[in-house]
């Protein structure tokens, strides 16, 4: 039988050369699409060759696999709309960590004698069993299945902690007494627990909980890497040990960005349990002040300087070609416009910038946090587009649970138009400070219809 | 213990690093892509179902490892498929102006 092992090892390390270069190519709009079309050719051949490996069984088995979980992933990817992106993210990481499971779960039938093996299997499939129950419960927050908000009930952190104990010592005595017997309960356990874990995380936090979990499935990969590395299957084993923490380590720094975005530790996100409650009512002084679509739009349309804030509700309302077309409008009367982008606004990392673009705005309009907040002081006009906590000025006051948080600085504008389905409060619960300030009217209505509306008035102006 | 799982631990410390600095340049703009990417990376765990299936005896081994290649290669093929129409929305060269 002829040994292949230097081309199969050879196309692994191009593959992960291109995997690295195809992250590295994610720096630039104008290069990242090479980079990853080059990380797909790489894995694809690092998939061929893999059946290629001596004394490798069960091929009808793996053809079958790879074309009924390929056509799957390949169709659901195709034809899902732009809005639902987040969970589609979700899914397919969640499949990731059930496979990297799947393969510790073999790995510890067959081996749970060798106690190295056997402790990285275990290792491995408890990080990827709560990454893909996790993600599963996330995709259905996502996708509306199942309500958003953080579902708390008594005695919640006790009975999760429960769960997590028990379930590692199953995994420890699997690992202690080298037997399988442990096993099913294990799971279950694992799986349970990542379940219960995501249930107390409400829909603000999605982008750090998206995030943590694309982190979580690079490592579980990493870890079955390390098992296929101890197996004498070191090949495949090395490649995967670099791809996974590779992208554990992307995954971690984007949480922490994240939660750093929401001046929240990753802790809080987890295990907090926020946006469940509504804060305590404090005295606002002021009132909510509606205005005419229309008189808004002769403000718009007569400013030198209109600066667009989307948030979550631009998303629900699928209203990001409307706001395209009322920048259009805008511009073709002479304003300059420009749109502030939160790093949290929205659902998952970047959520609002995919929106945009997807409806043409070009992404040099899109500024971060930091550009745009010197220039709000000098700008006529803010228009908010169903953002809440992410332009809440109570951010600055001690003692409000969104205190530290980053904001928009809109509230510095001479006027400022918010786009609000109705007169709740936001994702943490806590009153909007801005919406009783002097220069902030309201224009209540889903943002798809109001900005319509604003479009209309803008023509007749 | 192996002396290959030490020669792993090292490349996995240094790929931590590479990491941790190919990343830190991203822009807020990529950040979606950017997960989305990685999530595809980490597809490369359908090259290990494929050998653990490639090497399973018992049925119950062949059907755990039947589940994991189906679920590696739809972590493959979706996460390159989310990542590259993306991508594509954020191509100045694809588009003139308007919708894409």
């Amino acid at each position: 039988m002829t040994d292949y092992s230097p081309l199969i090892d050879g196309v692994y390390v191009l593959a992960v050369i291109f995997f690295i270069l195809g992250l590295r190519a994610m720096a630039s709009p104008d290069t990242a699409r090479r980079g990853i079309l080059a990380a797909g050719v790489a894995m694809l051949l690092a998939i061929l060759v893999t059946f290629l490996v001596g004394g490798l069984t069960n091929f009808g088995l793996i053809a079958i696999g790879i074309i009924v979980g390929g056509g799957l992933g390949w169709y659901w990817a195709r034809v899902v709309k732009m809005t639902a992106m987040p969970q589609m993210v979700a899914v397919f990481n969640g499949m990731g960590g059930g496979a990297a499971a799947a393969i510790a779960a073999v790995e510890l039938l067959t081996a749970v004698s060798d106690p190295t093996n056997a402790s990285l299997s275990i290792a491995g499939a408890v990080i990827g069993s709560i990454s893909i129950a996790g993600s599963v419960v996330a995709f259905l927050k996502l996708q509306g299945w199942m309500v958003q908000r953080a579902i708390v009930f008594p005695a919640q952190q006790v009975l999760n902690l429960a769960v997590l104990v028990v379930g590692l010592a199953f995994g420890v005595l699997t690992v202690v007494q080298a037997t399988t017997v442990w096993l099913i309960p294990f799971f279950v356990l694992t799986l349970l627990y990542g379940i219960l874990l995501t249930l107390r995380i409400g829909g603000a936090d999605m982008p750090v909980v998206i995030s943590l979990f694309n982190a979580l499935t690079g490592i579980a990969v990493a870890l079955d890497g390390f098992v296929l590395v101890n197996g004498e299957l070191g090949d495949a084993g090395y490649a995967m040990v670099v791809a996974g923490i590779l992208v554990g380590a992307a995954g971690s720094l984007l949480t922490i960005k994240m939660a750093r975005a929401m001046n929240r530790s990753i802790g809080s996100v987890l295990f907090g349990g926020f946006g469940a409650k509504e804060e305590a009512a404090t005295a606002i002084e002021g009132s909510l002040k509606p205005i005419d679509p229309a008189d808004a739009a002769s403000l718009m349309a007569y400013a030198n300087q209109v600066i667009i804030a989307p948030g979550y509700g631009m998303a629900v309302a699928q209203a990001q070609r409307k706001v395209k077309e009322l920048a259009d409008a805008l511009e073709a009367k002479g304003v300059s416009v420009r749109f502030a982008i939160h790093p949290v606004a929205g659902r998952m990392p970047g959520h609002m910038n995919v929106l945009l673009a997807e409806a043409g705005v070009s992404y040099d309009k899109l500024y971060d946090l930091d550009e745009v907040n010197g220039q709000f002081a000098t700008t006529d006009v803010v228009l908010v587009i169903g953002a809440n906590d992410v332009v809440n000025p109570a951010a600055r006051r001690q003692g409000s649970p969104l205190f530290g948080m980053p904001i928009l600085d809109v509230d510095k504008a001479k006027n400022v138009f918010v786009i609000k389905r109705g007169q709740g409060r936001g994702f943490a619960g806590v009153e909007n400070d801005l919406f009783y300030k002097d220069n902030c009217r309201m224009l209540y209505g889903d943002a798809s219809a109001v900005v319509g509306s604003l479009i209309t008035a803008l023509e007749h102006s | 213990m192996s002396a290959d799982i030490w020669t792993a631990l090292l490349i996995a410390v240094l790929a931590a690093f590479v990491g941790y600095e190919v990343i830190s340049r991203v822009p807020v703009l990529l950040h979606t892509p950017l997960m989305s990417g990685s999530n595809f990376i980490h597809g490369i765990v359908l090259v290990g179902a494929i050998v653990v299936l490639g090497f399973a005896t018992s049925p119950i081994e062949q059907a755990i490892g039947l589940i994991a290649v189906i679920m590696g290669a739809m972590n493959v093929t979706g996460g390159y498929v989310v990542t590259e129409r993306i991508l594509a929305m954020f191509d100045r060269s694809k588009r003139k102006g308007g919708s894409p």
